[in-house]
């Protein structure tokens, strides 16, 4: 029987004069194939030889041959030391105590070495060491196996051995003193004593020299302010682990806000503790982690912050400043109350480049008496004077400079008059550039010198007053360098080697404290600085008057700001890094500006994601006064303040890059004065931007059972059965929690090791230093931006970031639960895909979580997963022949993929590809090869590794003395790992925590990874 | 590690004492220098030779360079000579570099006269390169007669079956002659076609053939990659027979990382110099049965070692020039699977010899065990956890022995069969 019916597969069918149903009537594929490849060069098909026959004859051959040779083992060479070092162990790892300085990231760290070579950096968790290490110093092993670094050095681009370097600028410097040239040493911030004492020993022998400190990314108003108050080129110090109230009026305090390093200090504070914990309110106009994790997030323009800074200042000190109103004045007026009441528990950060500003940052803490306020033992890892930078390029463009020497810094790159600096250049008789790179200025200067890695370097390190690091080589150097301290010596006339040099004034400064050996073994010393500071009587008043006529220019305000992967971008060619995707936007591969949802509308700027999952985002053209900066793509990133925009520094570098990694746009064109704040005209340009973002959901679409949480209220009053709630399910038609319900016979745990990974949602910020750290440790690859645009990304640990779609999370869940009918339902669930405009936001880091009840295993055809007596889901990679049966039945899809040889093969040209950078590989795991599942092993390694030590010595494992790399990496403290069966760790005593939660509990997969309920104090 | 001893020392020392005792009986002089060689042997072999210069200079005839009285001052206390301003003396001690011989003040007399007695004895003549040709010839000889015997033997066969082909023409033409007919043989179906009619035969024979076909190829596909038995040349011929066997090194004196690493690590060369700085030359028994290789070919093997480590034997000094020797591995395991010696070594205290086999009898190092994952998963079902005196163990035993039943765990009931153990 005939029948009339029409099937149709889109509504556009219906639509007769559609010009897509066309399109796709000719066109089998939607998207094109890309034939033309192999297909294209239609010469090369005509004139080949080869026929049908003949290539299936040399398939046929070449198999065969294969096949043969396969049979044959291969012979494998073994070259053991001709004199084996004391200390080197073939097969096991050495630590040592070193310290990162590289001008914009200070930490003291330890670095693993295996068979003398570095392959990990760890935190140095002695007492009182400063600054746990983020996620680029997690990454800086890598930048010392980077391929493109400087090997040699270079007279105007010719490779020249050290001495010839030396005459040059020692004849250079010879013409300078004798025509009274001026000699300028122009160095980042380096908060290194021993290369201070270096440069005045220079300055002493050179009276036409002075030395100017440049740093890329400025916080040269805030160290102005501290100046004028303590007389002291610093910045003041906090600990915040000491305050009940933080207000940021735009500093993003876990971020890279005065280097960084907060979050340890921050965190103590947030996890709750005898019914108590921090409250945290941001005012800032780019979306932060600081504002991620702050309990009160007020966005606002930065001209309506600097009102918003003066109003607490009246409130504070009781002035009468007038200000303009403000957007959200009632809630800067109740953080300015709840400060004030806080008084010495409450303190006061900002990130404004404003001096005023910054000087009632000092007024105010110094009104509040706050106890995290430590004037007194200041950071000195800032120093830059933008002032003196903008005067240096005057003089080189006027011809005054005759030689300029500089050292680890790249303006040609990072300054936004960079041509004007480049054209000073050329009219310099002498440029030297000591650099790790041959980067955008080494090309531009007549000498380049290659340098040691911080990892193949001595020096010291002040990070704050009274704090003594030492930086000290791991390995030794692997190219021709030389150090800028040795060089100095050299042209001081002193004969003493640098570490000899060193030496003398590390031991005189730890005298009758520590001896040197014990200083380099810490990797730093501390003197208590006793002298409190009193700070001089500053003009603050006139100080708030002046800010408060502070006035938008008209325009966006464009807020330039780091991104926790790139900081300044110094380690851009780090694949590491490239591939780490930010942890609001969790875009890789790209720097974009973030837009408000309202001015994107205004603009017609848009985000859509294509088929197969990818993010797309129109280009804008932006331009701030005058400079044009063309095709940025735009984010449209929920909680930026309207009529504000935000971009990243650090990318759109192109020397001494690879390809893949030459990637966004330069944002240091438009940081002009080095102020992070700029007025800025935006507009939509043509074209669509494609973005490798890990994440495409935004919201949790009121599952509150994914990230549990409550507020602090609630938490202190009501039984965690109420906050915590355990899911039910039917058994024997009578509501059951699903902890006691198992269709599996469960394995008895109780003997031996039971490792279970404990993760505080109030601790952990996001700050991803673990995801790095995991990088290291697990030999995971880079796959590129095209993959991980594809989701093929291969992190084994990732940190999940929400949106609110309600002001609240717990308004999504009201939401979600109230609605009902089909069409209300679908209204709602499409609305709540859409981030509110100020959210909530929540983070989680999701790794495998190693269930007891794996759905994974059950589904092996080949048993290649399987689970071990400890805990640990196994994946035995030889075994698996990748099925994927394993990911797709993951319902934390935490599974990755290899889908392709990610070493030594040239499509993926990442470290992995060249033999210097697979140095950084651990010898201890695996790498995976093609078609094989991989996956967190809660690092078996490591756990057994310390199982073995502890067998050989014949003792039991200490208390906490397992550890996996990301609670290693942790410097926050909010991922712990241990051994749940030793009751007396402190991971068994945090899974008896009333806040301890399963993910995905009423599925009943058992896992060994658990979550703390967030608590908020709202 | 097992105690390899010296299966031949007790019968040396027997064969010694023996000749000391016949020595007595005999000639003073002998006497003199027998004793001068033992003690020669335990205070002065440290930096001496007879005929090459060492730490020391080369001894033999020292007498004859210094007269004997002065010879005793400077044996007993040679510092105490030189600081005396003694001419002779002094000039020794700038000729070698000025380096302190320790003094000797325990030797009396008697005893220092019976090592001078030692040091001027001539040189032996070698004898073992004449003993070894008559060996090869000895060796030729025999086998140019099994040659001869079998030819003979073929010779005679051949000689055999000419007669019996002989005889049988002879029985035809007699048959012929006398008229007998021989019975013709009714021709019968070729046996092949017999057995292809057969079905039952040929299915049984297929079946049979791709068994066995089967068997061989399953056989040789699961000795792919299994590298037992590999002995491969490496560029210093080291033997680990006369080092851990004869000489009775401890294993881990060289390969002391197994104690704690996961490598059991291949010495570096300044390991080896700790003993072969004095043992420059082969110093086995000139007749000595146990080895396979002439004295020469061992000292020039010696002499690879000292060329790798840049030791100039002459100058007894380090020339600074290194050329970092390239073994081959032998025994290698996949990227995939994590072994650690140390586990096995220190934890389980298994002896080396229980993987490696009786390496203290391999001239050249061969893979004695398959190294194939059922190979070790089967030793893991067998071998029983060493416990004793490790408290890590202590309560996890306890236990889980008590769980399954049993006295003592074996290493697979304590998970050591777990995938994530060996593979991650």
């Amino acid at each position: 029987m005939a029948s009339n019916k029409k099937y149709w597969k889109s509504v556009e069918e219906l639509n007769e004069n559609s010009s897509i149903v066309e399109t796709l009537r000719n066109n089998e594929f939607v998207e094109e194939i890309p034939t033309d490849e192999f297909l294209g060069d239609k010469d090369a098909l005509s004139t080949s030889s080869t026929t049908r026959r003949d290539f299936l004859k040399y398939v046929g051959f070449s198999t065969a041959a294969a096949s043969l040779a396969a049979c044959e083992g291969p012979v494998i060479k073994s070259i053991p030391y001709v004199v084996q070092p004391e200390e080197i162990i073939p097969g096991v790892a050495d630590f040592y105590a070193t310290t990162i300085a590289d001008g914009f990231d200070f930490a003291n760290i330890l670095i693993k070495t295996r068979e003398g070579r570095p392959i990990k950096v760890e935190n140095n968790n002695l007492p009182n060491a400063k600054t746990g290490a983020n996620a680029r110093v997690h990454a800086s092993v890598l930048s010392l196996y980077d391929s493109l670094r400087l090997k040699q050095s270079k007279i105007e681009g010719k490779d020249a051995s050290w001495a010839d370097v030396d005459a040059k600028v020692t004849a250079a410097l010879a013409d300078a003193k004798a025509k009274g040239g001026q000699v300028v040493l122009l160095t980042g911030t380096m908060a290194s004593p021993s290369t201070d004492k270096l440069i005045a020993d220079f300055i002493a022998k050179n009276p036409t020299a002075k030395h100017v400190v440049y740093d890329a990314v400025s916080s040269s108003d805030a160290l102005d302010a501290f100046q004028m108050v303590y007389g002291e080129r610093a910045l003041a110090d906090y600990d915040f682990s000491k305050a009940d109230v933080i207000v940021s009026v735009g500093a993003d305090i876990l971020g890279d806000w005065q280097g960084g390093g907060y979050d340890a200090g921050y965190a103590q504070g947030r996890i709750p503790k005898n019914g108590k914990m921090s409250k945290h309110i941001q005012i800032e106009s780019n979306m932060s982690l600081a504002g991620a994790n702050a309990d009160k997030r007020i966005p606002m323009t930065v001209t309506e912050q600097k009102h918003a800074l003066v109003k607490i200042y009246n409130v504070i000190t009781g002035a009468s400043v007038s200000t303009p109103k403000v957007a959200n004045e009632e809630a800067v007026m109740k953080a300015a109350q709840q400060l004030k009441a806080a008084a010495g528990k409450g303190v006061l950060v900002s990130g404004l480049d404003d001096v005023n500003a910054q000087l009632l940052v000092l007024a105010i803490n110094r009104a509040l008496n706050a106890e995290a306020f430590n004037p007194a033992t200041p950071r000195l890892i800032r120093k830059g004077d933008a002032k003196a930078v903008a005067q240096l390029v005057k003089d080189m463009k006027a011809g005054v400079v005759h030689t300029l020497i500089m050292n680890g810094v790249n303006p040609v790159y990072t300054l936004p008059n960079s041509a004007d600096f480049v054209e000073g250049l050329s009219k310099v008789k002498m440029s030297v550039a000591f650099s790790l790179k041959e980067d955008e200025t080494a090309l531009k200067t007549k000498v380049a010198v290659a340098t040691p890695h911080y990892l193949e370097s001595w020096g010291d390190v002040s990070i704050v007053k009274g704090h003594y690091s030492i930086t000290q080589p791991t390995i030794r150097p692997l190219f021709d360098t030389k150090q800028f301290q040795e060089a100095l010596l050299a042209w001081t006339g002193n004969p003493a080697s640098y570490y000899d040099f060193l030496k003398a004034h590390g031991t005189a400064v730890v005298a009758g404290g520590a001896t040197w050996n014990k200083l380099v073994h810490d990797g730093f010393y501390v003197t208590p600085v006793t002298a409190a500071v009193g700070g001089a009587n500053v003009d603050f008043a006139s100080a708030a008057g002046a800010l408060a006529q502070a006035k938008n220019l008209g325009g966006l305000e464009l807020v330039l700001y780091t991104k926790t992967g790139m900081g300044d971008g110094q380690q851009a060619n780090n694949p590491w890094l490239q591939e780490f995707p930010d942890p609001i936007t969790r875009v890789s591969w790209d720097n974009y500006v973030t837009v408000s949802k309202k001015d994107a509308e205004k603009l017609g700027l848009v985000n859509y994601n294509v088929a197969n999952g990818g993010l797309n985002g129109s280009y804008s053209t932006i331009e701030v006064g005058g400079v044009k900066l063309e095709n940025v793509p735009v984010i449209i990133q929920p909680g930026q303040a309207v009529g504000t925009i935000g971009l990243a520094l650090g990318y759109g570098r192109k020397e001494a890059m690879k390809q893949e990694m030459q990637v966004g746009v330069n944002a240091y064109t438009l940081y002009a004065n080095m102020k992070s704040d700029q007025s800025a005209k935006v507009s939509k340009a043509n074209g669509d931007h494609e973005f490798a973002c890990v994440q495409l959901q935004k919201t949790l679409m009121g599952r509150g059972d994914i990230i549990k949480e409550t507020t602090l209220e609630i938490f202190n009053t009501k039984d965690a059965a109420e906050w915590n709630i355990v899911p039910m399910v039917s058994l024997d038609h009578k509501e059951t929690p699903t902890t006691k319900v198992d269709i599996w016979d469960s394995f008895d745990r109780s003997v031996g090791h039971h490792f279970n990974l404990s993760i505080d949602l109030n601790a952990c910020t996001g700050c991803g230093a673990c995801v790095i750290a995991c990088h290291a440790e697990n030999n995971v690859p880079v796959v590129g931006k095209s993959e991980v645009r594809r989701s093929r990304d291969m992190h084994w640990l990732r940190i999940d970031r929400y949106y609110s779609s309600q002001d609240t999370f717990k308004g999504d869940v009201e939401l979600k639960e109230g609605a009902s009918g089909l069409m209300n339902s679908i209204d709602t669930f499409t609305g709540m895909e859409d981030p509110s405009e100020n959210p909530q936001v929540a983070f989680q880091p999701v790794m495998c979580q190693h269930c007891n009840h794996a759905p994974c295993e059950t589904v092996c055809p080949v048993a290649a997963t399987s689970h071990g007596r400890q805990g640990q889901n196994h994946m035995a990679y030889n075994r698996c022949v990748g099925t994927r049966y394993c990911a797709n039945n993951c319902p934390y899809k935490v599974r990755r993929f290899n889908w392709f040889l990610y070493n030594k093969n040239s499509e993926f040209d990442y470290h992995m590809n060249d033999d210097l950078g697979r140095m950084v590989l651990n010898p201890d795991v695996n790498v995976r090869s093609r078609g094989v599942m991989e996956k967190c092993s809660l690092c078996i390694q490591m756990t057994q590794s310390t199982i073995l030590k502890a067998k050989r010595e014949g003792r039991l494992v200490g208390k906490d003395e397992f550890q996996v790399a990301c609670s290693a990496a942790c410097s926050s403290g909010a991922m712990v790992f241990g051994d749940v069966n030793d009751k007396e760790s402190q991971v068994a005593k945090l899974a008896e925590d009333d806040r301890m939660y399963h993910l995905l509990e009423h599925i009943g997969t058992k896992p060994n990874v658990f979550y703390h309920v967030k608590v908020r104090n709202t | 590690m097992k105690k390899v001893g010296n299966h031949k020392s007790f019968s040396k020392i027997l064969l010694f004492s023996l000749a000391l005792v016949l020595s007595f009986s005999f000639t003073s002089n002998a006497q003199d220098a027998a004793a001068g060689k033992a003690l020669f042997n335990s205070n002065c072999a440290a930096c001496h030779k007879l005929d090459a210069a060492m730490t020391g200079p080369a001894l033999r005839g020292v007498t004859e360079r210094h007269d004997t009285a002065w010879l005793h001052k400077w044996i007993k206390n040679s510092s105490e000579l030189i600081k005396s301003g003694d001419a002779k003396a002094i000039k020794v001690f700038e000729e070698n570099d000025k380096k302190v011989m320790t003094a000797f003040p325990q030797l009396s007399d008697a005893d220092i006269d019976n090592i001078l007695a030692y040091t001027s004895q001539p040189k032996e003549e070698p004898k073992a390169a004449a003993a070894g040709g008559g060996a090869t010839a000895g060796a030729q000889e025999g086998g140019v007669s099994n040659n001869l015997v079998l030819g003979v033997l073929a010779v005679v066969l051949a000689m055999l079956v000419a007669m019996l082909l002989f005889v049988k023409n002879v029985l035809n033409k007699i048959a012929k002659a006398n008229g007998i007919e021989a019975p013709v043989k009714e021709k019968s179906l070729p046996i092949w076609i017999a057995f292809a009619r057969n079905q039952f035969l040929v299915l049984v024979s297929v079946i049979v053939m791709l068994l066995v076909g089967a068997y061989f190829i399953y056989g040789y596909l699961m000795q792919i990659g299994v590298d037992q038995g590999y002995e491969p040349i490496q560029p210093i011929h080291f033997s680990h027979k006369i080092h851990a066997g004869d000489n009775g090194i401890d294993c881990k004196y060289c390969h002391s990382s197994a104690r704690v690493s996961k490598t059991s690590g291949i010495p570096s060369l300044n390991v080896c110099m700790n003993c072969h700085k004095n043992i420059n030359e082969f110093q086995g028994d000139a007749d000595s049965t146990y080895v396979e290789h002439t004295k020469e070919f061992y000292s020039a093997e010696i002499q690879k070692l000292y060329d790798a480590v840049g030791w100039d034997k002459t100058a007894q000094k380090y020339t600074g020039k290194v050329k970092p020797v390239k073994w081959v591995r032998v025994h290698n395991l996949p990227d995939f699977v994590y072994f650690n010696h140390s586990q096995h070594v220190s934890v389980a205290g298994l002896e080396c010899q229980k993987c490696h086999g009786p390496v203290e009898t391999m001239e050249i190092m061969r893979q004695h065990s398959p190294l194939t994952m059922g190979w070790c998963v089967n030793c893991h079902r067998e071998t029983n956890v060493n416990v004793e005196g490790n408290e890590y163990y202590k309560k996890i035993h306890e236990e889980l022995s008590k769980k399954y039943g049993v006295d003592k765990l074996t290493a697979a009931q304590m998970g050591g069969l777990e995938c994530g153990k060996c593979h991650y």
